[in-house]
Protein backbone atom coordinates (compact mmCIF):
# COMPACT_ATOMS: atom_id res chain seq x y z
CA UNK A 1 0.00 0.00 0.00
CA UNK A 2 1.51 3.36 -0.74
CA UNK A 3 1.37 6.29 1.75
CA UNK A 4 -0.58 9.15 1.73
CA UNK A 5 0.54 12.18 2.74
CA UNK A 6 -2.91 13.53 3.91
CA UNK A 7 -5.08 10.39 3.71
CA UNK A 8 -7.74 12.96 2.42
CA UNK A 9 -10.63 11.73 0.88
CA UNK A 10 -12.40 14.85 0.23
CA UNK A 11 -16.25 14.61 -1.09
CA UNK A 12 -16.53 11.18 1.09
CA UNK A 13 -15.19 12.58 4.26
CA UNK A 14 -17.06 16.02 3.62
CA UNK A 15 -20.29 13.67 3.74
CA UNK A 16 -19.38 11.97 6.15
CA UNK A 17 -18.68 14.97 9.02
CA UNK A 18 -22.44 16.22 7.57
CA UNK A 19 -24.26 13.08 8.26
CA UNK A 20 -22.63 13.04 11.94
CA UNK A 21 -23.73 16.80 12.07
CA UNK A 22 -20.90 18.93 11.39
CA UNK A 23 -20.46 21.22 9.08
CA UNK A 24 -16.82 20.93 8.23
CA UNK A 25 -13.91 22.73 5.85
CA UNK A 26 -10.62 21.89 4.66
CA UNK A 27 -7.37 24.14 5.70
CA UNK A 28 -4.10 24.38 4.84
CA UNK A 29 -2.08 24.38 7.77
CA UNK A 30 0.56 26.54 6.00
CA UNK A 31 -1.27 29.26 4.78
CA UNK A 32 -4.09 29.13 7.06
CA UNK A 33 -6.92 29.58 4.28
CA UNK A 34 -10.09 27.28 4.31
CA UNK A 35 -11.32 25.93 0.79
CA UNK A 36 -14.32 25.09 -0.60
CA UNK A 37 -15.15 22.88 -2.23
CA UNK A 38 -12.55 20.44 -0.45
CA UNK A 39 -10.41 19.06 -2.64
CA UNK A 40 -6.49 16.97 -1.77
CA UNK A 41 -4.82 20.06 -2.53
CA UNK A 42 -5.03 23.49 -2.24
CA UNK A 43 -5.47 26.19 -4.66
CA UNK A 44 -2.57 27.91 -6.25
CA UNK A 45 -0.25 26.53 -3.80
CA UNK A 46 -0.50 22.82 -4.14
CA UNK A 47 -0.45 21.98 -0.17
CA UNK A 48 -1.28 18.96 0.54
CA UNK A 49 -1.02 19.74 4.59
CA UNK A 50 -4.94 19.74 4.81
CA UNK A 51 -6.96 19.28 8.02
CA UNK A 52 -10.60 19.49 8.88
CA UNK A 53 -11.88 22.57 10.97
CA UNK A 54 -15.65 22.74 11.50
CA UNK A 55 -16.99 26.24 10.36
CA UNK A 56 -18.99 29.18 12.41
CA UNK A 57 -21.59 28.35 10.05
CA UNK A 58 -21.80 31.74 9.57
CA UNK A 59 -22.06 33.28 6.39
CA UNK A 60 -23.56 36.46 3.66
CA UNK A 61 -25.97 35.61 0.63
CA UNK A 62 -23.52 37.16 -2.48
CA UNK A 63 -25.98 36.03 -5.52
CA UNK A 64 -29.43 34.83 -5.39
CA UNK A 65 -32.12 33.58 -7.74
CA UNK A 66 -35.62 32.02 -7.53
CA UNK A 67 -36.09 29.28 -9.54
CA UNK A 68 -39.69 28.82 -11.06
CA UNK A 69 -41.99 25.81 -10.89
CA UNK A 70 -45.04 24.81 -12.25
CA UNK A 71 -47.94 26.96 -10.43
CA UNK A 72 -48.92 26.38 -7.63
CA UNK A 73 -45.35 25.57 -6.78
CA UNK A 74 -43.57 27.88 -5.92
CA UNK A 75 -40.53 28.83 -6.63
CA UNK A 76 -37.12 27.57 -5.16
CA UNK A 77 -34.29 29.56 -4.03
CA UNK A 78 -30.35 29.40 -4.88
CA UNK A 79 -28.07 31.74 -3.38
CA UNK A 80 -23.86 31.90 -3.83
CA UNK A 81 -22.92 31.84 0.34
CA UNK A 82 -19.21 33.65 1.40
CA UNK A 83 -18.95 32.01 4.43
CA UNK A 84 -17.57 33.81 7.54
CA UNK A 85 -13.94 31.62 6.59
CA UNK A 86 -13.55 32.86 3.61
CA UNK A 87 -14.80 30.67 1.07
CA UNK A 88 -17.63 30.65 -1.43
CA UNK A 89 -20.23 27.81 -1.63
CA UNK A 90 -23.63 26.99 -3.16
CA UNK A 91 -26.81 26.29 -0.98
CA UNK A 92 -30.29 27.57 -0.84
CA UNK A 93 -31.74 30.11 2.34
CA UNK A 94 -34.59 29.15 3.45
CA UNK A 95 -37.15 30.80 5.80
CA UNK A 96 -38.11 33.22 3.40
CA UNK A 97 -39.99 33.54 0.26
CA UNK A 98 -37.15 32.38 -2.33
CA UNK A 99 -37.91 35.99 -4.16
CA UNK A 100 -37.28 37.68 -1.00
CA UNK A 101 -33.39 36.27 -0.71
CA UNK A 102 -31.47 39.64 -0.50
CA UNK A 103 -27.79 40.05 -1.29
CA UNK A 104 -25.96 41.13 1.24
CA UNK A 105 -28.79 38.85 3.97
CA UNK A 106 -26.25 37.43 6.98
CA UNK A 107 -27.00 33.59 7.25
CA UNK A 108 -26.64 30.89 9.24
CA UNK A 109 -26.16 27.14 8.37
CA UNK A 110 -28.42 24.12 8.93
CA UNK A 111 -27.75 20.93 8.20
CA UNK A 112 -31.31 19.20 6.98
CA UNK A 113 -31.96 15.44 5.14
CA UNK A 114 -33.10 15.54 2.20
CA UNK A 115 -33.41 12.58 0.18
CA UNK A 116 -31.91 10.37 2.75
CA UNK A 117 -28.84 12.73 2.50
CA UNK A 118 -27.56 15.72 4.98
CA UNK A 119 -27.53 18.73 3.11
CA UNK A 120 -26.48 21.56 4.30
CA UNK A 121 -29.24 25.32 4.11
CA UNK A 122 -28.78 28.33 5.48
CA UNK A 123 -31.29 30.43 7.53
CA UNK A 124 -31.96 34.13 7.79
CA UNK A 125 -29.56 34.98 11.14
CA UNK B 1 5.10 40.79 -25.45
CA UNK B 2 2.90 38.40 -27.26
CA UNK B 3 4.24 36.27 -30.52
CA UNK B 4 0.77 35.65 -31.94
CA UNK B 5 1.19 36.12 -35.93
CA UNK B 6 -1.44 39.15 -36.96
CA UNK B 7 -2.00 39.40 -40.14
CA UNK B 8 -0.07 36.53 -41.15
CA UNK B 9 -3.83 33.76 -41.39
CA UNK B 10 -7.11 34.71 -43.27
CA UNK B 11 -10.38 32.86 -43.26
CA UNK B 12 -11.08 32.17 -46.63
CA UNK B 13 -14.28 30.39 -46.68
CA UNK B 14 -17.25 30.29 -43.98
CA UNK B 15 -20.85 28.57 -44.05
CA UNK B 16 -23.66 28.21 -41.54
CA UNK B 17 -25.80 25.71 -42.38
CA UNK B 18 -29.42 24.02 -40.88
CA UNK B 19 -29.75 26.57 -38.44
CA UNK B 20 -33.35 25.62 -37.30
CA UNK B 21 -34.77 21.99 -37.18
CA UNK B 22 -33.20 19.17 -39.34
CA UNK B 23 -34.66 15.94 -38.96
CA UNK B 24 -32.88 13.05 -39.70
CA UNK B 25 -29.60 14.42 -39.52
CA UNK B 26 -26.82 13.79 -36.76
CA UNK B 27 -24.84 16.53 -35.78
CA UNK B 28 -21.35 15.25 -37.68
CA UNK B 29 -24.18 15.38 -40.61
CA UNK B 30 -24.76 19.07 -39.62
CA UNK B 31 -21.09 19.77 -39.02
CA UNK B 32 -20.26 18.26 -42.54
CA UNK B 33 -22.80 20.01 -44.36
CA UNK B 34 -21.31 23.18 -43.07
CA UNK B 35 -17.85 22.10 -43.63
CA UNK B 36 -18.36 21.29 -47.00
CA UNK B 37 -19.96 24.71 -48.21
CA UNK B 38 -17.25 26.43 -46.24
CA UNK B 39 -14.98 24.81 -48.35
CA UNK B 40 -16.31 25.24 -51.83
CA UNK B 41 -16.72 28.93 -50.79
CA UNK B 42 -12.84 28.91 -50.85
CA UNK B 43 -12.45 26.85 -54.19
CA UNK B 44 -11.41 23.15 -51.48
CA UNK B 45 -13.16 20.12 -50.89
CA UNK B 46 -12.59 18.17 -47.75
CA UNK B 47 -8.92 16.53 -49.22
CA UNK B 48 -7.24 19.61 -49.28
CA UNK B 49 -7.93 19.39 -45.68
CA UNK B 50 -4.58 18.82 -43.25
CA UNK B 51 -5.81 20.21 -39.73
CA UNK B 52 -8.85 19.60 -38.34
CA UNK B 53 -10.70 21.62 -35.47
CA UNK B 54 -13.93 20.61 -33.70
CA UNK B 55 -15.98 20.08 -30.65
CA UNK B 56 -19.35 18.11 -31.02
CA UNK B 57 -21.91 18.23 -28.09
CA UNK B 58 -22.15 14.49 -27.72
CA UNK B 59 -19.12 12.72 -28.92
CA UNK B 60 -15.82 13.15 -27.03
CA UNK B 61 -13.39 11.90 -30.10
CA UNK B 62 -15.21 13.90 -32.21
CA UNK B 63 -12.13 14.90 -33.97
CA UNK B 64 -11.31 11.23 -34.97
CA UNK B 65 -14.67 10.99 -36.32
CA UNK B 66 -14.61 14.11 -38.37
CA UNK B 67 -11.36 12.85 -40.43
CA UNK B 68 -13.19 9.52 -40.95
CA UNK B 69 -16.16 10.98 -42.41
CA UNK B 70 -14.00 13.71 -44.54
CA UNK B 71 -12.18 10.76 -45.12
CA UNK B 72 -9.04 12.68 -44.32
CA UNK B 73 -6.21 11.97 -42.51
CA UNK B 74 -5.43 15.36 -40.82
CA UNK B 75 -1.80 16.09 -39.10
CA UNK B 76 -3.63 18.27 -36.36
CA UNK B 77 -7.23 16.63 -35.21
CA UNK B 78 -7.91 19.20 -32.30
CA UNK B 79 -10.56 18.57 -30.01
CA UNK B 80 -10.38 21.35 -27.58
CA UNK B 81 -13.50 21.34 -25.61
CA UNK B 82 -13.96 24.89 -23.58
CA UNK B 83 -17.49 24.76 -24.40
CA UNK B 84 -19.09 27.68 -26.70
CA UNK B 85 -15.19 29.25 -26.56
CA UNK B 86 -14.06 26.30 -28.06
CA UNK B 87 -13.65 27.56 -31.42
CA UNK B 88 -12.49 30.58 -30.85
CA UNK B 89 -9.88 29.01 -29.12
CA UNK B 90 -9.19 26.51 -31.72
CA UNK B 91 -9.03 29.38 -34.74
CA UNK B 92 -6.27 30.70 -32.14
CA UNK B 93 -4.23 27.13 -32.48
CA UNK B 94 -5.13 26.69 -35.99
CA UNK B 95 -3.11 30.26 -36.27
CA UNK B 96 -0.30 29.67 -34.82
CA UNK B 97 0.21 26.11 -36.73
CA UNK B 98 -0.67 27.67 -40.15
CA UNK B 99 2.29 30.18 -39.43
CA UNK B 100 4.85 27.51 -37.89
CA UNK B 101 4.02 25.52 -41.17
CA UNK B 102 2.67 22.48 -39.36
CA UNK B 103 -0.22 22.67 -41.62
CA UNK B 104 -1.76 24.69 -44.94
CA UNK B 105 -5.43 24.14 -44.60
CA UNK B 106 -7.40 24.35 -41.51
CA UNK B 107 -11.01 23.33 -40.95
CA UNK B 108 -12.64 24.48 -38.14
CA UNK B 109 -16.26 23.30 -37.67
CA UNK B 110 -19.73 22.37 -35.50
CA UNK B 111 -22.53 20.93 -35.62
CA UNK B 112 -25.43 20.27 -33.63
CA UNK B 113 -28.94 18.51 -34.03
CA UNK B 114 -30.00 19.26 -30.52
CA UNK B 115 -33.46 21.04 -31.32
CA UNK B 116 -34.77 17.81 -33.80
CA UNK B 117 -32.69 15.16 -31.46
CA UNK B 118 -33.67 15.85 -27.76
CA UNK B 119 -35.34 19.23 -28.05
CA UNK B 120 -33.10 20.54 -25.17
CA UNK B 121 -29.60 21.45 -24.07
CA UNK B 122 -27.29 18.42 -24.64
CA UNK B 123 -24.22 18.71 -22.54
CA UNK B 124 -21.85 16.01 -21.54
CA UNK B 125 -21.57 17.86 -18.30
CA UNK B 126 -22.95 16.08 -15.11
CA UNK B 127 -24.05 17.37 -11.91
CA UNK B 128 -21.75 18.58 -9.62
CA UNK B 129 -21.56 16.80 -6.36
CA UNK B 130 -21.31 20.22 -4.46
CA UNK B 131 -23.70 22.33 -6.77
CA UNK B 132 -26.63 19.86 -7.68
CA UNK B 133 -28.44 19.07 -4.84
CA UNK B 134 -29.59 22.92 -4.79
CA UNK B 135 -30.88 21.92 -8.15
CA UNK B 136 -29.30 25.15 -10.04
CA UNK B 137 -31.29 24.86 -13.32
CA UNK B 138 -28.64 25.12 -15.10
CA UNK B 139 -27.21 26.61 -17.37
CA UNK B 140 -30.01 29.34 -16.66
CA UNK B 141 -29.16 29.60 -13.05
CA UNK B 142 -25.70 30.42 -13.17
CA UNK B 143 -25.89 33.58 -15.37
CA UNK B 144 -29.25 34.35 -13.30
CA UNK B 145 -26.99 34.94 -10.09
CA UNK B 146 -24.59 36.76 -11.88
CA UNK B 147 -27.31 39.16 -13.21
CA UNK B 148 -28.53 39.07 -9.60
CA UNK B 149 -24.82 40.18 -8.55
CA UNK B 150 -24.18 42.92 -11.39
CA UNK B 151 -27.63 44.69 -10.12
CA UNK B 152 -26.85 44.66 -6.91
CA UNK B 153 -23.50 45.99 -7.38
CA UNK B 154 -23.93 48.87 -10.76
CA UNK B 155 -28.06 49.04 -10.24
CA UNK B 156 -28.22 47.54 -13.58
CA UNK B 157 -31.69 47.10 -14.47
CA UNK B 158 -34.43 44.57 -16.09
CA UNK B 159 -35.20 47.13 -18.80
CA UNK B 160 -31.67 47.73 -19.56
CA UNK B 161 -31.43 42.83 -19.76
CA UNK B 162 -34.53 43.27 -21.85
CA UNK B 163 -32.88 45.53 -24.70
CA UNK B 164 -29.98 43.42 -24.92
CA UNK B 165 -32.80 41.19 -26.24
CA UNK B 166 -34.62 43.80 -28.18
CA UNK B 167 -31.67 44.38 -30.14
CA UNK B 168 -30.97 41.30 -30.97
CA UNK B 169 -34.38 40.77 -32.28
CA UNK B 170 -34.18 43.71 -34.15
CA UNK B 171 -30.66 42.45 -36.33
CA UNK B 172 -32.44 38.97 -36.86
CA UNK B 173 -35.23 40.44 -38.60
CA UNK B 174 -32.61 40.99 -41.25
CA UNK B 175 -31.28 38.05 -41.04
CA UNK B 176 -33.41 35.73 -43.45
CA UNK B 177 -31.51 32.82 -41.71
CA UNK B 178 -32.17 33.78 -37.68
CA UNK B 179 -34.77 30.99 -36.25
CA UNK B 180 -36.83 34.11 -34.17
CA UNK B 181 -38.42 36.57 -36.39
CA UNK B 182 -41.13 39.41 -35.65
CA UNK B 183 -41.54 42.79 -33.14
CA UNK B 184 -39.89 41.94 -29.70
CA UNK B 185 -40.39 45.31 -27.09
CA UNK B 186 -39.09 45.32 -23.48
CA UNK B 187 -41.87 44.69 -21.95
CA UNK B 188 -42.53 41.44 -24.16
CA UNK B 189 -38.85 40.34 -22.55
CA UNK B 190 -40.39 41.31 -18.98
CA UNK B 191 -43.30 39.99 -19.10
CA UNK B 192 -42.36 36.44 -20.46
CA UNK B 193 -42.13 33.72 -18.15
CA UNK B 194 -39.17 34.07 -15.38
CA UNK B 195 -37.05 31.05 -15.31
CA UNK B 196 -34.58 31.67 -13.05
CA UNK B 197 -35.10 35.42 -11.34
CA UNK B 198 -34.39 37.99 -12.76
CA UNK B 199 -34.21 36.38 -15.95
CA UNK B 200 -37.18 35.13 -18.02
CA UNK B 201 -37.47 33.23 -21.11
CA UNK B 202 -36.59 36.16 -23.38
CA UNK B 203 -33.87 36.80 -21.49
CA UNK B 204 -32.51 32.75 -22.66
CA UNK B 205 -30.93 31.84 -25.74
CA UNK B 206 -32.90 29.58 -28.46
CA UNK B 207 -32.56 26.08 -28.78
CA UNK B 208 -32.14 25.01 -31.94
CA UNK B 209 -30.46 22.58 -34.31
CA UNK B 210 -27.18 24.44 -36.95
CA UNK B 211 -23.84 24.05 -37.89
CA UNK B 212 -21.03 26.25 -38.79
CA UNK B 213 -17.85 26.17 -40.39
CA UNK B 214 -14.72 28.41 -41.72
CA UNK B 215 -11.35 27.98 -43.29
CA UNK B 216 -8.45 29.35 -42.46
CA UNK B 217 -4.98 29.19 -44.30
CA UNK B 218 -1.92 31.56 -44.51
CA UNK B 219 -2.26 35.27 -45.74
CA UNK B 220 0.07 34.56 -48.48
CA UNK B 221 -2.21 32.49 -50.50
CA UNK B 222 -5.22 33.41 -48.98
CA UNK B 223 -6.26 35.49 -52.47
CA UNK B 224 -5.93 32.71 -54.06
CA UNK B 225 -9.16 31.02 -52.49
CA UNK B 226 -11.30 34.41 -51.89
CA UNK B 227 -10.96 37.84 -53.28
CA UNK B 228 -12.07 38.93 -49.52
CA UNK B 229 -10.14 37.40 -46.86
CA UNK B 230 -11.04 38.23 -43.13
CA UNK B 231 -7.37 38.36 -41.66
CA UNK B 232 -6.92 37.06 -38.10
CA UNK B 233 -5.35 39.92 -36.14
CA UNK B 234 -5.15 38.59 -33.31
CA UNK B 235 -6.71 35.67 -30.75
CA UNK B 236 -6.36 35.08 -27.14
CA UNK B 237 -7.90 33.49 -24.39
CA UNK B 238 -8.95 32.94 -20.37
CA UNK B 239 -10.12 30.55 -17.64
CA UNK B 240 -11.35 31.76 -14.75
CA UNK B 241 -12.92 28.90 -13.15
CA UNK B 242 -15.57 26.32 -13.98
CA UNK B 243 -18.78 26.25 -11.54
CA UNK B 244 -20.39 29.60 -11.06
CA UNK B 245 -19.69 29.16 -7.10
CA UNK B 246 -16.42 29.16 -7.68
CA UNK B 247 -16.14 32.47 -10.10
CA UNK B 248 -13.78 34.59 -8.26
CA UNK B 249 -16.23 37.84 -9.01
CA UNK B 250 -19.60 37.36 -10.69
CA UNK B 251 -19.56 40.67 -12.41
CA UNK B 252 -16.02 40.26 -13.99
CA UNK B 253 -15.17 37.35 -16.48
CA UNK B 254 -11.99 36.25 -18.33
CA UNK B 255 -12.96 38.54 -21.17
CA UNK B 256 -11.11 41.49 -19.32
CA UNK B 257 -7.96 39.17 -19.63
CA UNK B 258 -8.88 37.43 -23.29
CA UNK B 259 -9.98 40.96 -24.90
CA UNK B 260 -7.03 43.11 -23.51
CA UNK B 261 -4.84 40.63 -25.21
CA UNK B 262 -6.31 40.08 -28.67
CA UNK B 263 -6.36 44.03 -28.82
CA UNK B 264 -2.79 44.40 -28.23
CA UNK B 265 -2.17 41.74 -30.53
CA UNK B 266 -4.38 43.32 -33.22
CA UNK B 267 -2.79 46.88 -32.29
CA UNK B 268 -6.14 48.31 -32.24
CA UNK B 269 -8.82 49.33 -29.37
CA UNK B 270 -12.50 49.16 -28.65
CA UNK B 271 -13.29 52.11 -30.71
CA UNK B 272 -12.05 51.12 -33.76
CA UNK B 273 -14.10 47.85 -33.66
CA UNK B 274 -17.12 48.18 -36.22
CA UNK B 275 -19.29 45.04 -35.45
CA UNK B 276 -18.91 43.26 -32.20
CA UNK B 277 -19.86 39.74 -32.31
CA UNK B 278 -20.54 38.66 -28.79
CA UNK B 279 -21.62 34.71 -27.53
CA UNK B 280 -25.19 36.02 -26.17
CA UNK B 281 -26.38 32.56 -24.19
CA UNK B 282 -28.08 35.22 -21.74
CA UNK B 283 -28.98 38.99 -21.62
CA UNK B 284 -26.14 39.50 -18.85
CA UNK B 285 -23.61 38.06 -21.19
CA UNK B 286 -23.21 41.12 -23.55
CA UNK B 287 -23.54 43.40 -20.57
CA UNK B 288 -20.81 41.93 -18.98
CA UNK B 289 -18.67 41.27 -21.76
CA UNK B 290 -18.62 45.06 -23.07
CA UNK B 291 -17.49 45.84 -20.17
CA UNK B 292 -14.57 43.15 -19.97
CA UNK B 293 -13.45 43.78 -23.23
CA UNK B 294 -12.91 47.47 -22.84
CA UNK B 295 -16.14 49.11 -24.55
CA UNK B 296 -17.75 50.61 -21.68
CA UNK B 297 -16.38 51.17 -17.74
CA UNK B 298 -17.16 48.40 -15.58
CA UNK B 299 -20.95 48.54 -14.35
CA UNK B 300 -22.34 50.68 -18.01
CA UNK B 301 -23.04 47.70 -19.57
CA UNK B 302 -26.50 47.87 -19.41
CA UNK B 303 -26.63 51.40 -20.20
CA UNK B 304 -24.72 50.59 -23.06
CA UNK B 305 -27.44 48.42 -25.04
CA UNK B 306 -29.82 51.47 -24.24
CA UNK B 307 -31.29 53.52 -27.22
CA UNK B 308 -30.57 51.50 -29.82
CA UNK B 309 -26.93 52.20 -29.56
CA UNK B 310 -26.29 48.34 -30.41
CA UNK B 311 -29.06 48.05 -33.06
CA UNK B 312 -29.30 47.86 -36.34
CA UNK B 313 -28.77 51.69 -37.19
CA UNK B 314 -26.89 52.50 -33.98
CA UNK B 315 -23.32 53.18 -33.35
CA UNK B 316 -21.87 50.01 -32.07
CA UNK B 317 -23.45 47.23 -33.73
CA UNK B 318 -23.86 44.13 -31.32
CA UNK B 319 -24.52 40.43 -32.46
CA UNK B 320 -25.43 41.57 -36.41
CA UNK B 321 -26.87 37.62 -36.91
CA UNK B 322 -29.65 38.09 -34.21
CA UNK B 323 -27.00 35.89 -31.89
CA UNK B 324 -27.96 33.33 -30.06
CA UNK B 325 -30.76 34.75 -28.58
CA UNK B 326 -32.65 35.22 -31.63
CA UNK B 327 -31.04 33.43 -34.47
CA UNK B 328 -29.28 29.84 -33.35
CA UNK B 329 -28.31 28.62 -30.43
CA UNK B 330 -27.53 24.91 -30.80
CA UNK B 331 -25.98 24.44 -27.42
CA UNK B 332 -22.23 26.19 -28.52
CA UNK B 333 -22.62 29.26 -30.04
CA UNK B 334 -19.27 30.21 -30.26
CA UNK B 335 -18.39 29.15 -34.22
CA UNK B 336 -21.18 31.43 -35.35
CA UNK B 337 -19.51 34.65 -34.05
CA UNK B 338 -16.67 34.09 -36.23
CA UNK B 339 -18.77 33.66 -39.75
CA UNK B 340 -20.82 36.65 -39.02
CA UNK B 341 -17.80 38.09 -37.83
CA UNK B 342 -15.99 37.09 -40.89
CA UNK B 343 -18.95 37.89 -43.43
CA UNK B 344 -19.41 41.23 -42.04
CA UNK B 345 -15.53 42.68 -42.24
CA UNK B 346 -15.88 40.72 -45.95
CA UNK B 347 -19.10 42.70 -46.71
CA UNK B 348 -20.78 39.56 -47.56
CA UNK B 349 -23.54 39.85 -45.08
CA UNK B 350 -26.61 41.56 -47.13
CA UNK B 351 -29.06 43.62 -45.68
CA UNK B 352 -27.80 43.39 -42.52
CA UNK B 353 -24.45 44.44 -43.61
CA UNK B 354 -22.74 47.65 -41.55
CA UNK B 355 -21.74 49.77 -44.27
CA UNK B 356 -18.04 49.62 -44.29
CA UNK B 357 -17.22 47.29 -41.89
CA UNK B 358 -13.40 46.33 -41.52
CA UNK B 359 -12.76 45.36 -38.32
CA UNK B 360 -14.81 43.02 -36.11
CA UNK B 361 -14.41 41.11 -32.85
CA UNK B 362 -15.66 37.67 -32.23
CA UNK B 363 -15.88 36.56 -28.62
CA UNK B 364 -17.20 33.15 -27.52
CA UNK B 365 -18.28 31.75 -23.59
CA UNK B 366 -17.72 28.43 -22.56
CA UNK B 367 -18.87 26.64 -19.46
CA UNK B 368 -20.62 29.17 -17.05
CA UNK B 369 -19.15 32.22 -17.81
CA UNK B 370 -15.61 30.41 -17.02
CA UNK B 371 -13.83 29.96 -20.37
CA UNK B 372 -13.59 33.27 -22.45
CA UNK B 373 -11.57 33.74 -26.11
CA UNK B 374 -11.61 36.54 -27.97
CA UNK B 375 -10.86 37.19 -31.76
CA UNK B 376 -10.13 40.24 -34.11
CA UNK B 377 -10.83 40.39 -37.71
CA UNK B 378 -9.92 42.78 -40.20
CA UNK B 379 -10.30 43.27 -44.28
CA UNK B 380 -7.13 43.35 -46.73
CA UNK B 381 -6.82 47.35 -45.36
CA UNK B 382 -6.11 46.67 -41.78
CA UNK B 383 -3.55 44.32 -41.88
Amino acid sequence: MTEQPTGIRPEQEYRAHLADGRFMLLRSRSSGKCMFYPRVAEPVTGNTDLEWVEASGEGRVYASTAVNQRPPTPPYNVALIDLAEGPRMMSRVEGVAAEDVQIGMAVKARIIDEDGSPLLVFDPA
Amino acid sequence: MNGFPRGRTAIVGSATYGIGKNPGLSSMDIAVNASVRALSAAGMQPGDVDALFICLPDNFLSGLTFAEYLGIQPKITENNRTGGSAFLTHLQSACLALDAGLCDVALIAYGSNQLSGAGKLVTPSGADPYEGPYKPRLPVSAYALAASRHMHEYGTTPEQLAEVAVSARQWANLNPDAWMQGDLSVDDVLSARRVSTPLGIRDCCLVTDGGAAIVVTRADRAKDHTKAPAYVLGAAAATFHHNISQMPDLTVTAACESGPQAFAQAGVKPSDIDVVELYDAFTINPVLFMEDLGFCAKGEGGAFFENGHTAPGGAQPVNTNGGGLSCVHPGMYGLFTLVEATQQVTGTAGVRQVEGAKLGLAHGSGGYLSSQATVILGAEETV
